[in-house]
Formats: structure tokens, C-alpha cells, sequence
């Protein structure tokens, strides 16, 4: 099979003043249609600089990217929007919605740039199902600053998943939010990917990743480990026993 | 990116800054409405200028005595005596494509009727005068030849002397007294109101030449002479050929008369006002460049503020040119409302500026249009800088702009 992204010897300098930073100095990675990966580290291990560049949103400064069979650094500009647009879903660290648009708006907007060119009620129907998938269905008509952070990540994970992508990346979807709320979302990227889309995920809690089949352990830059998951958890499951405890604590 | 999307855009951006949008118009109101106003007060003032020039008749080309052309000013026109009688009458016999000629005499003078007395016009003309003029008489009839020979006592009266001296009654068939001398009304003219040297023309006494210059007053000169060439496309041959004629007869060294059409008489009345409107349209499109300038600038800012929006938007698939086009579908949705709020604001001024001081005023269609047109064209040559810029912003860098 051929993998969704090959990474060969990837590197990426930051020039900023006086001093280069060395982000990611020589990373290879094949991920397969269908994994479901987490990528872990420390702070500053350059994690989201790596799902920048699998994002089409940087290119790297050194080794070769390929998508889909696809060398990524012979893309232009206009290319790269392309693919940003119709195969890749990016959720992003600090969410990145649009301030003062409503949920479904934001959801709506990468299927404005999209060559399928729908009717603006297929669209509006379509990012109300991707809300619905998140939960979010009844929090359409709300704005960013009226939604917790949580129902945020949502909307961004709602609007990631519109154009329906092949892939999945998301960068800390589960930072800042509770217990539950994470693994509420571990439990819609489990159906997504049952459902064949491949993920990558960047976390720093061991125990999101658990929810996913493959861990891959960055430091300094450089893969220090790239393991299956042994003990995975189900979501469902886990928010079965998370209200069950919470029951218990009640009644006590 | 669908048709209708960027607008929408567009407005929502628009709306949610109502004052900073308002006040980044006001350049192009201002422009445009300053525009719409002068255009519409000049050509309404030449529009007036015009409909004078054609009130002098059909066709007409007027002698003068004197020379005014060469030499200096001397004394006005129709001052020194040269024309006669027999020019008037040679040119009628020898210039080709000539209709119709009325040698010309005029003086003030107190005039009674009914026991009231008025202080008007008395004018020799022939009784060509009112197919020249293209005057049509109201009521009776004009003078005839027979009474220009017989040096009649007749007279054919305008609507202001019928007014002053024959209130409620039927003038013709009335006795008029001019300088002690009974003159028989025959005519009444209809209303032709002021000229372009706003005098009354309505303020007058028509009686044949050979009457006012052998009964009223004793001269062997005419004042002027006026002539009705064939057609327009006769004009200029009729002029120059009156020119050589009278150069011949009068074989004085240096020219002692004057020839003028109603072309060149329209490009002197007009040339003022067509002087002003240069002016204000200048002004007009320094207005217009300023409110361009303003539109750059809150444009510059908006793109600037709006570094993370772009970034987002980048992020999800859209391009350079889709950033491109919203950009400027905003400026150029600033610049046409602010033209058309423009055309609106002109429009009243002009309206406004007529109804206090009584000037005609006209909008030409075209200008609407050309206001419409420029307005769009300044959204778009000063949007373009600012959304270029936004367009080629780098998704990554955007993002990560605080
Ligand atoms: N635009 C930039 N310019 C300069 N240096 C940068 C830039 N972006 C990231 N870096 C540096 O690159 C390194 C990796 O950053 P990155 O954001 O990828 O870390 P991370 O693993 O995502 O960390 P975190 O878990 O805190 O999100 C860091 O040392 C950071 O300072
Ligand atoms: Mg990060």
C-alpha cells in the first residue's frame, strides 16, 4: 500500500536574527491510509512546526515530502491551497476561528473556496452535519467568544472535517479542554477513523494516546520513538466508566 | 469562490465598521456629489446660454458698423455710423443664399397710449424681421413692403408694452403716439422673453425703418443690419461674402464693420461657462483623487487587522486571488456606494442651489454615468495595492500575526 505522507529526512530552520533554530533536523515517517498516529513530546520539540509542514501550510528547508504519491515541494502556491482545501482537514492549536462569524459560518467557509462550488443550501446543510458530528448542532447560530473553549475545539474540528478529507491532522485538540470533553473527541476521531480517514494527532497526554493505534515520540527535533499502541482505549467506553465514577462520587 | 459570496463578504465587513465605512466614503461623496452638483449647475447655465443664442432667430448673420475685431474697442457695436440703406440692399440683391434682410435702427423713447405713457424701444426693421428672428406674431399682422415704401404710421408691439400701455384691451387697431406722431398698432408679437444680455424683448416697438428714419428721428445710417442666410452649412460663405461686398463698397482703408453669426455668438456666450465647469471639474477630480487616498488607506489598515482572518482563510484552501477579490470587491463596494450616495447628494445640492437663486439646472444622464463608472474605478485602483498585498501574505506568517 502506499502511504498517505512519506517524510525523508525532513528538516526545518527557523532564520530568525542572529540565531538559526533548528526545529526539526531529519525526520522520516511513511503513515498509511487508515493509521490513526499521535505524535508526543515536549514543549518545544517541534511538533507543530512538523504538522505545519505535513499540512501543506510550511515547506520544509531540507529532505523531501511526499502526499499521496505527490512531491510536495514542486507544488505552488495556488497547488498548496488546493490540496490545504480538498484533502486535508488541519485543526489547529489555538483553534483559529473567525471572531464575530457564527459557528456555522466558520464551519461553512473552507467550502467557499472549494472548486465543487455547491448551492449555498447544500453548503449550509453540509456544515450543519459536520456540526452534528461534533455535537455542536445546537450551538450553530453562536458566536467563538459565546462558546467555551471546548465547544470551540469542536467548531474547528466540525470545520476541518467539511470538505470531507482523506486526512486528519490535528494539533493538540485536546489541550485545555476536561477529562470528558477530550475523550468525547477521542471518541469522534475513533468513528472518523473506523471510518477510513487517516489521522494525525499531536498530543502531550499519554493517556490520549491511548485512543490512537501509533505513537511516534519527538525530541529535540528528531524521532526518539515510533511504536504501535499495545493497551488501546475505547471511548465509548471510557465515558461510560468516567460517569459511572462521577455517579459514585454523587451518591457517596 | 461562487459569484455572489465575496459580497457578501463584503457588506458584512463593511457593516461591522458602519462609521469607519461612512467616514472613508465621505471622500468619495464629497467627490462625486461635487462633481454631480457643477456639472449640473454649468451645463443648466449653458443650456440657458444656448437657448438665447437660438432666441436671436435662424440662422442669422448680424453687420455691425464699426470695426471691433481690429483696433481696439470702438465706442460698442452699431456705434459709428457706416451702414447704410443700399448695403442692406446690395446684400440682399448680390450675396448668394440669403433669405431674408432687415436693416436695423433703434432708439429709447417715451411712447403713449390710452393717457398712460412708457419708455421703450423704437425699432426700424423691414418686414423680414420676424421670419429672421423666427418671432411669430400673436395677434393682426406685420408691416408690408408697401408700408415701408409709403413710410407708414404703423407699428407692431411687444407683450410688455401691450402690458404697460393696453391693459384689458385689444391693442390692434389702437393709435400709439411716438414723438408727437400717432402710429397705428397692427401686430402684437408673441413672448420671447429675456435675451442673453438679459434685457426684456418683449420691451419693444417695431416700425419700418423708412418711418423711424424719416419721421422720428433724421439719419441716413443703420445701426446694424441683419440677414438670414439659407441654411447653417451657409453660414460662413454668407459672412464672407457680405465681408468682400461691403469691403468694396465702403473702400475705406481700414474695415468699418463688423460680421457676426449666431455660431460665433454662441461660442462667446458659452466660453465662460464652459471655463467654469473646467474649473470645477478640476477641483472636482482633486476631491475624488483625495477620496481614492482615503479608501487606500483604511484598506491598507483593514488588510493589516485583518492579517489573522486572511491567515485562516489561507489556511483552508483559499488563494491569493481569492483574497485578491474579496479585497477589492470591498473597496470597490466603499468607492460605487459612496458614488452612488454621491449622485444622490449632487443632485439635491443642484436642486437646492436652483430653488434658492432661480438657476437652471440639468443633470446629464452621462455624467450619472460617468460618476457611476469613476467611482468604480477609484475602488478598484485604490483597493488593488491593499488586497495585492493581502494576497501574497504568507498563510504560516499570517497565522501567527498578534
Ligand atoms: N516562526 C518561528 N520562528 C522561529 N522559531 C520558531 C518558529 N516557530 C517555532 N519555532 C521554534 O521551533 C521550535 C519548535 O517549535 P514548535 O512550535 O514546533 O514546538 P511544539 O513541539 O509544537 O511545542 P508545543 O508543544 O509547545 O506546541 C521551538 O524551539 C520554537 O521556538
Ligand atoms: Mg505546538
Amino acid at each position: 500500500m502506499q502511504p498517505v505522507i512519506k517524510l525523508a529526512e525532513i528538516h526545518k530552520v527557523y532564520h530568525t536574527g542572529e540565531v538559526d533554530v533548528h526545529a526539526v533536523r531529519g525526520v522520516s515517517l511513511d503513515i498509511l491510509p487508515g493509521e490513526f498516529v499521535a505524535v508526543m513530546g515536549s514543549s518545544g520539540s517541534g511538533k507543530s512546526t512538523l504538522m505545519n509542514m505535513i499540512g501543506c501550510l510550511d515547506r520544509p528547508t531540507g529532505g523531501t515530502y511526499f502526499l499521496d504519491g505527490l512531491d510536495v515541494s514542486t507544488l505552488d502556491r495556488d497547488q498548496c491551497a488546493k490540496i490545504r482545501n480538498a484533502k486535508i482537514g488541519f485543526v489547529f492549536q489555538g483553534f483559529n476561528l473567525l471572531s464575530r462569524t457564527t459557528a456555522l459560518e466558520n464551519v461553512e467557509m473552507p467550502m467557499l473556496y472549494n472548486h465543487a462550488h455547491l448551492p449555498a443550501a447544500e453548503q449550509k446543510k453540509r456544515a450543519q452535519n459536520s456540526l452534528e458530528l461534533v455535537g455542536l448542532a445546537q450551538r450553530a447560530d453562536h458566536k467563538p467568544n459565546q462558546l467555551s473553549g471546548g465547544q470551540q475545539q469542536r467548531v474547528a474540528i466540525a470545520r476541518a472535517l467539511v470538505n470531507q478529507p482523506s486526512l486528519l491532522l490535528a494539533d493538540e485538540p485536546t489541550g485545555n479542554l476536561d477529562s470528558q470533553t477530550s475523550i468525547e473527541i477521542m471518541g469522534v476521531f475513533q468513528k472518523l477513523n473506523d471510518a477510513g480517514i487517516t489521522i494525525v494527532m499531536v498530543t502531550h497526554e499519554l493517556d490520549i494516546a491511548r485512543y490512537t493505534r501509533r505513537t511516534v515520540i519527538l525530541r529535540d527535533g528528531k524521532i526518539l520513538t515510533d511504536e504501535p499502541v499495545r493497551d488501546r482505549l475505547n471511548a465509548e467506553t471510557e465515558l461510560k466508566n468516567l460517569k459511572q465514577a462521577q455517579e459514585a462520587v454523587r451518591l457517596a | 469562490m461562487r459569484i455572489l459570496a465575496p459580497f457578501k463578504l463584503a457588506a458584512r465587513a463593511l457593516r461591522r465598521n458602519k462609521m469607519r465605512s461612512l467616514l472613508t466614503m465621505l471622500g468619495v461623496i464629497i467627490g462625486v456629489g461635487s462633481v454631480i452638483a457643477s456639472v449640473s449647475i454649468t451645463t443648466g447655465a449653458s443650456k440657458q446660454v444656448e437657448d438665447k443664442v437660438a432666441s436671436l432667430g435662424q440662422n442669422v448673420v448680424t453687420v455691425f458698423s464699426g470695426n471691433f475685431t481690429s483696433g481696439g474697442m470702438r465706442g460698442g457695436w452699431g456705434s459709428a455710423p457706416t451702414l447704410t440703406v443700399e448695403d442692406t440692399t446690395a446684400i440682399k440683391n448680390e450675396v448668394a443664399n440669403v433669405v431674408a434682410v432687415s436693416p436695423e435702427v433703434r432708439d429709447r423713447m417715451q411712447i403713449l397710449a390710452n393717457g398712460l405713457n412708457w419708455n421703450t424701444q423704437i425699432q426700424g426693421e423691414s418686414p423680414d424681421y420676424p421670419q429672421i428672428r423666427d418671432w411669430d406674431i400673436a395677434n393682426g399682422a406685420m408691416f408690408t413692403d408697401a408700408d415701408v415704401r409709403s413710410i407708414a404710421k404703423v407699428a407692431v408691439i411687444g407683450k410688455t408694452v401691450v402690458d404697460q400701455l393696453f391693459i384689458n384691451q385689444d391693442p390692434v387697431g389702437e393709435t400709439l403716439i411716438i414723438r408727437n406722431i400717432p402710429f397705428k398698432v397692427v401686430g402684437v408679437l408673441e413672448s420671447k422673453g429675456f435675451n442673453l444680455f438679459g434685457q426684456d424683448q418683449d420691451d419693444i416697438v417695431i416700425i419700418p425703418y423708412t418711418s423711424h428714419m424719416r419721421r422720428i428721428t433724421k439719419r441716413i445710417f443703420v445701426n446694424s443690419i441683419m440677414v438670414q442666410a439659407a441654411s447653417k452649412d451657409a453660414i460662413n460663405q454668407v459672412q464672407d461674402d457680405i465681408t468682400t461686398l461691403l469691403r468694396d463698397r465702403h473702400k475705406s482703408a481700414e474695415q468699418d464693420f463688423t460680421v457676426r453669426t449666431q455660431l460665433e455668438l454662441m461660442a462667446m456666450a458659452t466660453s465662460t461657462t464652459r471655463i467654469m465647469s473646467v474649473l470645477l471639474g478640476a477641483i472636482a477630480s482633486v476631491s475624488l483623487i483625495v477620496g481614492g487616498i482615503g479608501i487606500m488607506n483604511i484598506m491598507l489598515v483593514s488588510v493589516t487587522e485583518r492579517t489573522r482572518e486572511i491567515g485562516i482563510r489561507m489556511a483552508v484552501g483559499a488563494r491569493g486571488r481569492d483574497i485578491l477579490i474579496q479585497f477589492l470587491i470591498e473597496a470597490v463596494t466603499l468607492s460605487a456606494v459612496g458614488g452612488i450616495m454621491g449622485i444622490a447628494l449632487g443632485m439635491a445640492a443642484a436642486k437646492i442651489t436652483s430653488h434658492f437663486t432661480g438657476w437652471p439646472t440639468l443633470t446629464p444622464y452621462a455624467w450619472i454615468g460617468i460618476a457611476c463608472v469613476s467611482s468604480a474605478g477609484i475602488g478598484i485602483v485604490s483597493g488593488f495595492y491593499p488586497a495585492w498585498k493581502a494576497s501574497r501574505l504568507d498563510p504560516i506568517e499570517a497565522l501567527r500575526y498578534e
